[in-house]
């Protein structure tokens, strides 16, 4: 290093600017804060909470929205919405069912063409965002009504019910359930094995993001998608990886529910698409794309999981929980505005 | 002077429709020179740069690379050839870190298969030492590019053009958004890219900028070349008298002379001593 003297003297610069204007900068600051305060508040008022089985109840949801937050906020970052995430997920644990139960497919089997399925609406979601230049918004808009009415109508026409059931007699679901649904026992306290997929998959999303140059390629793409362009990021390819990644999750909760019921409802996943949206925009990723962070998301989830079960802990109304999760919203929100109002401030 | 030209118009001429954005303009930039393009709005500046970086072709004329013609096919051809513009709104992403934006769409990797992951280590590096090599003491490569000032984010752009091989830096105008003492760090950065061997071509609309830094001078007036100078053969206001389009700026003297009171009647008067010390005088000759 020729330019060590330099590039130190110009280090000791950086810290005298702030810390806490570059803390400020963390996306994930805001929503690490908020679920610290979280926790301390429900574990002061309920001892059932703070105890291993309160932990692992409020795990487990957290896990289930935590796996789909984190693709959700790839997908943000890079500049989209899918608002048919939700029903993604019906759809692929309604797959699963009704090709094991009703055609006799060996689960697996069903499972990959579950996999293929929601690939196929992922690209599809892409593609069309990618050609038509159309918001994503209304794009997925149309996927998640067309996919609302299929899930239904399909399951009805197939089973004469609106739900698929009898999973849990089929071959193989043993080892599925092992896999999807199993739990892990620590200090004889079960967990659910969803908890461990969520902590994987928010490592590697957040790998993705941060050190590979896709990642540097979503951030670009949803920052300013004709810059990007203009400097040879694929821009399309990008996009659509990013609603293949989502729907994959989908598929992943979807069999997961699927498996851990042994049967599934026609309306599975439908309104949660929402949730994921606000996890991600708690956990720091900015409605307009470009900034946002994966582990971010993934805590936005853990506050979703800790109020959800928290305010029944405390013995409350579960309606409360609405209105807490729209006020974390809001406050997340402002937090965000600052930020970008701070980063997009030139001249100094 | 008796260099080959690194990049040489002949000639050039290019339509849209019915509209001539380009005729007959013939210049050339060579290693170590700047070569100004200067023009009014609409003179066929934004024409000349996309056929230099190979958005457009010419319809006439000849494009000689190194002293051989060529034809680019598109802008990934120009790049190949060294030829790098950068654009006005700067290809950069206002919120990604500086470093991000460096390499944005040719991230150095390092490690293998599913473990091939953005080289961030060197990717800091190198963008701290690039810009410190143009004289940029960037207070922190993570800072988002949004928090760098105008003439900040032009030097980026420039250093970034020049760490990918360019050997010819295509600028459209740079300074043209940028406060007095921005500017002037700019025009420090041309001069430095001159100065290390790279041809330059200059846009801009202001005689001030392209004057001191300039080696030859291209002056565009709808879409028709008033003249390609070598600095010797030219001076300052003589180009800024064919810029300003001396009778234009005189007529608009005669017009806001209705009142000598009124303040368009003093702005009238300042233009018609302007245009006087330009050697435009006003019974328009």
């Amino acid at each position: 290093m020729t330019t060590a003297s330099t590039v130190k003297a110009a280090d000791e610069r950086v810290r005298s600017i702030g810390l806490v204007r570059r803390l400020l900068l963390k996306p994930e600051l805001g929503a690490v804060i908020g679920a610290v305060v979280i926790f301390v508040f429900f574990s002061l008022l309920s001892e059932v909470f703070r105890s291993p089985s309160g932990v692992a109840n409020w795990l487990d949801p957290a896990a289930t929205i935590g796996i789909m937050a984190v693709p959700v906020a790839l997908l943000m970052i890079g500049g989209h919405f899918d608002l048919s995430a939700g029903v993604a997920i019906g759809t692929a644990g309604i797959t699963t069912t009704i090709l094991t139960t009703q055609y006799n497919m060996v689960l697996w089997v069903a499972m990959a063409v579950s996999l293929l399925v929601c690939l196929g609406i992922g690209f599809l979601n892409g593609y069309l965002v990618v050609r038509t230049g159309l918001p994503s918004f209304i794009i997925t808009l149309s996927t998640f009504l067309g996919l609302q009415g299929l899930n239904v109508g399909v399951t009805k026409l197939i089973t004469d019910q609106v739900q698929v059931q009898g999973l849990a007699d089929e071959p193989f679901y043993d080892g599925a359930h092992a896999v999807f649904a199993g739990t892990i026992s620590i200090g004889g306290q079960d967990f659910q094995i969803a908890i461990l997929w969520w902590i994987l998959i928010t490592a590697l999303g957040s790998w993705v993001l941060l050190r590979t140059r896709f990642g540097n390629w979503v951030f670009a793409i949803g920052g300013d998608l004709g810059a990007s362009r203009n400097v040879g990021v694929p821009a399309a390819r990008t996009t659509i990886t990013l609603f293949m990644a989502v729907s994959a999750a989908a598929w992943f909760v979807g069999n997961t529910q699927a498996i851990r019921l042994g049967s599934i409802q026609a309306v599975a996943g439908f309104g949660q698409e929402l949730i994921f949206i606000v996890a991600a925009v708690i956990g720091g990723c900015l409605l307009t794309g470009g900034f946002g962070s994966v582990i971010g998301a993934s805590v936005g989830a853990l506050i979703f999981g800790m109020t959800s079960q928290g305010i029944v802990y405390a013995g409350w109304d579960s309606d409360w929980f609405k209105f807490f999760l729209g006020a974390m919203l809001l406050l997340a929100v402002l937090a965000n505005r600052f930020v970008r109002r701070y980063a997009e401030e030139s001249g100094k | 002077m008796t260099a080959t030209p690194m990049l040489e118009l002949r000639g050039v001429r290019k339509t849209f429709g019915n509209v001539i954005s380009l005729d007959g303009v013939s210049t050339s930039v060579r290693a170590g020179e700047v070569t100004c393009v200067l023009g009014d709005n609409g003179a066929g500046k934004s024409t000349l740069i996309k056929i230099l970086s190979g958005v457009h072709r010419p319809d006439a004329g000849e494009l000689l690379l190194d002293g051989a013609p060529v034809t680019f096919a598109g802008p990934r051809d120009a790049l190949d050839a060294g030829i790098a513009t950068v654009y006005q709104d700067l290809a950069m992403i206002p919120l990604m870190a500086i470093w991000r934006n460096f390499f944005l769409g040719r991230e150095p990797t390092k490690g293998r298969g599913p473990f091939r992951r953005f080289d961030s280590r060197t990717a800091r590096a190198v963008a701290r030492e690039q810009l410190l090599r143009m004289g940029i003491d960037i207070r922190d490569p993570d800072q988002p590019v949004g928090t760098l000032s105008g003439g900040e984010r032009q030097s980026v752009a420039i250093a970034r053009a020049v760490y990918f091989g360019a050997r010819l830096l295509i600028l459209d105008e740079p300074t043209s958004a940028l406060g007095v003492k921005q500017a002037g760090m700019v025009l420090k950065h041309i001069v430095q890219a001159r100065d290390r061997g790279l041809g330059v071509v200059f846009i801009t609309h202001n005689p001030h900028h392209a004057y001191p830094v300039g080696d030859r001078f291209l002056l565009l007036k709808r879409g028709r070349s008033l003249g390609d100078h070598a600095k010797a053969d030219i001076t300052r206001e003589e180009m800024t008298a064919l810029m300003a389009g001396g009778a234009e700026l005189e007529e608009l003297a005669h017009e806001l002379e209705r009142d000598p009171a009124s303040p368009a009647g003093r702005v009238a008067a300042d233009l018609t001593e302007e245009a006087s010390a330009l050697g435009i005088h006003p019974d328009g000759r």
